[in-house]
């Protein structure tokens, strides 16, 4: 089936796709903090309308409370927190990478052509209209990864975990039209669970080590140089 | 006919390095004798080649000279036609040049016999290598071409700079040699013959054809001077005196690349898309590493040296895409390739002597190979402005220009990627074109560097401004070279046919869509997909300034031009010292691509020694420093480990001579 | 016959509007900012001035300076002969595809900054060092979003690919949609306006396209505007053509040609509107910013490949 035989609305869910992959691009370039949070926050929303409308088309309607939680925690609660935590640590101005940006893009221009490699065995076990958004999915996954690997703050990297999850979290969604329902709960529960726990370890680790850069987090390490 | 023609090329080539001896009496005399017979040669070898081309020759001749049980196999077909032609052109061009550049080397100390002797050997070994048809007569005519271009990089042996270029270029060409060798060995074990038609013949396993296929990769590319084997190049082609320059970095660089295009589309045959990828790469990595180093260089001819490695690495970028749609059985498109990078190999054999030749005119009348020290020489030197603008223009692939035709054609193939199976072949393609975009686009701020400081402007030292126009000779050859650049950008569907012929025997197929629209129309696929009117390119910027022109020609008449001090501003007068330089025009560029060149820079603030304050800026090349100079290390190393092997006493040299004599006998006797 | 004499018809339309263009998003642009304004047709008025008064040529000026004004003129009408305007099918579209079009820009280009170099003042060559490195990083930016599109509509002639549109339903690429990002952001950059370079800007520091044409006067300044002009102009056409072909003509019948004009003046009206929106909510960029710009630009180009790739292909 070419793709210009998919119905408008189908077409829409792969463009939308295709967006939350830049976000991811942007999640990588964004220098300023504020600004990486709300790029997450539009990841999220990205998300959410994604989801409503693969519930739209497919019919299935449980797909909507999943993006109600997407909503409800990747837009807003998370972020909040996030900003919330970012203003009490007064860590908004700070700009922090390892390497130079545009190897960075480059890297992750690798990372997708890469995921559409491995993604193209597991795109012939579907037969969804939007089986080819598994590698957009897997890459948002690996992109995420990479963004925790050269980010050095932690809330950079808090960020990066979270865009991981927004990747598994629509790769669930456009494979198989979502996992049950008591699956997708607990993962929002863990994701819930997680930004809470990580805001309280933002302020335990400044006061232990004096800063939120991971690096410095290299005194802990195992053999005495 | 066409072998009598190329029979004549050699024999008058070899006849331009030998007879001056006869005349060593007279600089005069010897000095015409030389470049006479080189221009005979030149253009016997255009027409004989020109006549192989277009008339799709093959023919095949044995000379009973060589080894005893392999006589010498001679071949002619278009595809040594068309590199003959671009030798015997550019040999043509260096002929012309020649005679009035070299007045200099006359009255000096330097002796004019061996420059002649060497160039001549040197068109010699090119042409050989174009006829051989065994793998012995190609290595033979291989080496005499390298050698005899050695002594002509060492010809101003003075300097040593010049020396040091000399044996690193010989250093590394007997290495290529080397491996081209290695490359042949393979073919001739499987074939057991050394001649081609056998190589020909033999089917090989897929491991043995790519490894022969690696060798010949290196082999050639040393020579041809792909990133990062291309070392020698920047160093040794800025020293070799500029007639010269423009044969090795026009043509010798192309006599590379026949012997890659002979090797691997006629010898191996069976090309497998891999080849292709590593080829495109290659290609990719060469032109945008070659440009951007090319920015970062103030001497003239060493930029123009970089540049050739850009070039080149479109050349192989051509021929990549050609081998992978070769190897995924798209033979209409790997036509299309291998016609882009032959395209291109024509041009930047024009251009890039043309600009050679610019430079050695300038290098000539100011005395100054430093871009930081020119300007304003348009005044001085028109009819070189002129030609050089052309040549800039050119090479920087701008329409209607022959640059821009192969440029485009290889962005036409690119453009077919869509039709592979395979689909991160098609992803990666349009990758290979940005950066080939990228490369034109740089190339064209280099050229505007280049021209913008080196021509416009104020000038800015004083034997520039006292510079005159170079001799008839030499502008001939520009105002000939520049005609052409002209003529293979404006006339591309013909030249496209021609090429074809090539095409039509390596692969068995031609591409009938290009041509099939008419002279006017060069559309390489179809006329729904791409189309490039070239003529009507050229009439449409001729016609739309004639129009612009006759409108606004009468108020001329009416308003006489003033002529006064420049504005800038209100700042007050001009002087050269406020000009942007060529370090200050590329900084930009500098700073956005900083991790590509190993840069020093230092700042000194204003101080007694140096009142204004004094700014160094050196910019390395990351291949020599961090590949060469740890070899280098090494071997060294390795050589003093080994050095105690030399105890100094003769009786210890004949004890290891008598031990290898017993070796070598009970060798034979197993 | 039809085609060509439609051909000049359409070329001296371009000449004819392309400083209404201008002078409506100067226009619009005085309104959003709360300042009197020039009238729309000011540009008009500022040529014919231009071409009245005489020349004057700085003393180290060299023949490179008279002609440049002639050839970069003489290119961009060339350009703007082959983008279709408010028809498709015209012969002289089959001169140049997209890829030859940016090589007229280039050339264009070429002579420019050959011209801020000629004088030898500082200016200029600052100007031409600036627009060769803007430029050295766009055209790849331009080259890929346009690869992109031919990937979809497999060709590389605009006429073929506004055809191929039209003809199909309504359809959404999203390899469109980063093309058009892409490709917005490039023509910003190319045509010189906020952020990239500021066309109202006479501060030293931060003129790029005026810091070129600094020391031209007379008929060559004149030239040199108008020039810029047309440039702003095809690039409204191109990216009208490419991402909102409706309207155009396909036939050289007077109703569809009259509705190609229109609907081409609908766009243009509208695509002035939103640039002089634009440049009215942003600031202009630092120089070394620019590159992260391009880079953008490039990097949403390289999405729209890939996801064609993997999203558009089975």
């Amino acid at each position: 089936m070419s793709y210009a035989q998919l119905s408008l609305m189908e077409q829409l869910i792969l463009t939308l796709s295709a967006m939350i992959l830049l976000t991811s691009f942007l999640l990588l370039a964004q220098s300023r903090i504020i600004s990486l949070i709300n790029t997450f926050a539009s990841q999220g929303f990205l998300l959410f309308l994604g989801t409503c409308l693969i519930a739209q088309s497919s019919g299935r309607y449980h797909l909507y409370i999943s993006a109600g939680m997407t909503l409800a925690l990747k837009v807003f609660f998370v972020p909040w927190l996030l900003r919330r935590l970012v203003r009490r640590l007064d860590i908004r101005r700070d700009v922090e990478n390892v390497g130079g940006p545009s190897m960075i893009m480059i890297a992750g221009g690798a990372l997708v052509l890469f995921s559409y490699y491995v993604a193209l065995p597991i795109r012939e076990l579907s037969d969804l209209a939007t089986r080819n958004t598994i590698a957009i999915s897997l890459a948002v996954i690996l992109l995420g990864m990479l963004m925790m690997i050269t980010r050095r703050k932690a809330v950079a990297q808090v960020v990066g975990f979270m865009s991981m999850e927004n990747g598994l979290f629509f790769a669930a969604v456009v494979s198989t039209y979502g996992m049950p329902m008591v699956v997708e709960l607990g993962i929002a529960f863990d994701v819930l669970v997680a930004a809470v726990l990580f805001g309280i370890f933002f302020f335990q680790i400044r006061a232990g080590i004096g800063s939120l850069d991971v690096d410095h987090l290299n005194r802990l390490h195992e053999v005495d140089r | 006919m066409a072998l009598n023609l190329v029979y004549l090329t050699i024999v008058a080539a070899f006849g331009s390095a030998v007879l001056p001896i006869l005349f060593c009496r007279s600089t005069v005399a010897s000095k015409l004798v030389a470049f006479i017979l080189l221009g005979i040669s030149g253009l016997s070898g255009i027409l004989g080649g020109g006549m192989a081309l277009l008339g799709k020759v093959d023919i095949s001749a044995e000379l009973p000279i060589g080894l005893p049980w392999l006589h010498c196999h001679l071949h002619l077909d278009p595809l040594s036609g068309f590199f003959l032609f671009l030798v015997s052109l550019i040999s043509l061009m260096a002929a012309i040049y020649g005679s009035a550049y070299v007045r200099e080397y006359q009255q000096g100390s330097q002796p004019l016999l061996p420059l002649t002797l060497f160039t001549g050997l040197f068109v010699v070994g090119m042409d050989l290598v174009m006829l051989a048809d065994d793998a012995f007569s190609f290595m033979i005519a291989w080496e005499l071409m390298s050698v005899s271009s050695y002594f002509l990089v060492a010809y101003q042996h003075q300097n040593e700079t010049n020396r040091r270029a000399a044996f690193i270029y010989l250093l590394m060409a007997q290495i290529g040699g080397l491996f081209i060798l290695l490359g042949y060995g393979v073919l001739a074990s499987f074939s057991g013959a050394f001649d081609f038609s056998s190589m020909q013949a033999v089917e090989l396993s897929p491991a043995w054809s790519s490894l022969a296929f690696v060798l010949a990769l290196i082999g050639f590319g040393m020579k041809a001077g792909i990133v990062p084997l291309h070392v020698w190049l920047p160093q040794a082609h800025p020293v070799a005196p500029s007639h010269i320059s423009a044969l090795m970095s026009g043509v010798m660089l192309k006599v590379a690349i026949y012997g890659f295009i002979r090797f691997v589309y006629d010898l191996l045959g069976n090309i497998y898309w891999q080849w292709g990828v590593m080829v495109l790469s290659i290609g990719c990595i060469s032109a945008i590493l070659g440009v951007l180093y090319a920015l970062m260089q103030h001497d003239l001819k060493r930029l123009l040296a970089y540049h050739s490695v850009e070039n080149i690495g479109i050349i192989y970028m051509g021929l990549g895409l050609s081998m992978i749609f070769a190897g995924t059985n798209h033979l209409e498109l790997a036509t299309l390739g291998l016609i882009a990078a032959l395209y291109h190999c024509l041009n930047h054999a024009l251009f890039k002597s043309l600009l050679f030749l610019g430079a050695g005119a300038i290098l000539q009348q100011s005395r100054e190979h430093n871009l930081e020290k020119m300007g304003g020489l348009i005044k001085r030197m028109p009819v070189t402005a002129f030609c050089f603008l052309i040549g800039c223009i050119s090479i920087s692939a701008l329409p209607p220009f022959n640059g821009f035709v192969s440029e485009w054609l290889t962005f036409q193939t690119a453009l077919q990627g869509t039709i592979l199976t395979n689909h991160i072949l098609t992803a990666l393609i349009p990758i290979s074109a940005a950066v080939l975009a990228l490369t034109g686009a740089l190339a064209a701020a280099c050229f505007v560097k280049v021209y913008g400081v080196c021509f416009l402007g104020l000038p800015r030292s004083q034997n520039c401004a006292e510079a005159t126009e170079t001799a008839y000779g030499p502008q001939l050859s520009q105002i000939l070279l520049a005609a052409l650049c002209l003529f293979f950008g404006v006339f591309p569907t013909w030249t496209v046919s021609q090429i074809e012929n090539i095409a039509q025997i390596l692969l068995p197929t031609g591409i009938p869509m290009a041509t099939s629209h008419g002279w006017l129309w060069l559309t390489p696929v179809s006329s729904d997909v791409a189309s490039y009117g070239a003529p009507m390119v050229f009439l449409g910027i001729g016609s739309a300034w004639l129009i612009v022109w006759l409108w606004l020609h009468p108020r001329r008449k009416k308003m006489e031009i003033r002529i006064a001090p420049a504005w800038d501003c209100g700042f007050g007068s001009l002087n050269a010292r406020m000009q942007y330089t060529a370090t200050s025009f590329t900084m930009p560029i500098r700073r956005i691509f900083r991790p590509v060149w190993f840069i020093s820079e230092n700042y000194q603030q204003p101080g007694e020694n140096a009142p204004g304050g004094r700014y160094e800026l050196k910019v390395g090349d990351w291949a020599w420093l961090k590949i060469y100079q740890l070899i280098g290390r090494l071997l060294l190393a390795t050589a003093k480990r080994a050095a105690f092997i030399q105890g100094g006493n003769i009786r210890i040299y004949l004890v290891y001579s008598f031990f290898t004599l017993l070796f070598l006998l009970w060798v034979v006797s197993l | 016959m039809n085609g060509w004499i439609l051909a000049i018809v359409q070329t001296s339309l371009l000449l004819l509007c392309a400083p209404l263009l201008t002078g409506w998003v100067k226009w619009i642009k005085c309104k959003l900012q709360s300042r009197q304004g020039a009238p729309p047709w000011q540009p008009y008025r500022d040529l014919f001035k231009l071409f009245k008064k005489e020349v004057v040529l700085a003393e180290s000026a060299s023949p490179i300076f008279r002609v440049a004004p002639y050839i970069v003129f003489g290119v961009t009408v060339l350009a703007g002969s082959v983008v279709p305007m408010f028809a498709i099918g015209l012969p002289t579209a089959a001169i140049a595809d997209v890829i030859v079009l940016v090589g007229f820009f280039a050339l264009g280009r070429f002579f420019l900054a050959l011209a801020g170099m000629d004088v030898g003042t500082a200016f200029g060559g600052m100007g031409s060092s600036r627009e060769m490195t803007i430029s050295s990083l766009a055209e790849p930016a331009m080259l890929m979003a346009v690869f992109t599109l031919a990937m979809t509509v497999h060709s590389t002639n605009l006429a073929s690919m506004t055809r191929y549109l039209l003809e199909q339903p309504l359809q959404l690429y999203p390899s469109f949609v980063f093309s058009a990002m892409g490709l917005l952001l490039v023509a910003v950059a190319e045509t010189g306006r906020i952020p990239i370079d500021n066309p109202a800007t006479h501060l030293e520091l931060t003129m790029v396209h005026e810091a070129m044409i600094l020391e031209y006067t007379g008929r060559h300044l004149a030239l040199m505007e108008w020039g810029a002009m047309l440039k702003l102009m095809i690039y409204g056409m191109l990216l009208g053509d490419i991402f909102f072909p409706w309207g155009i003509a396909d036939s050289f019948a007077p109703l569809p040609l009259l509705i190609g004009f229109l609907s081409l003046f609908l766009k243009l009206f509208l695509l002035g509107l939103s640039l002089a929106i634009m440049e009215t909510g942003l600031a202009k960029m630092r120089f070394f910013r620019v590159p992260q710009y391009l880079g953008l630009a490039f990097i949403l180009c390289l999405l729209g490949m890939l996801s064609h790739v993997i999203l558009e292909i089975n």
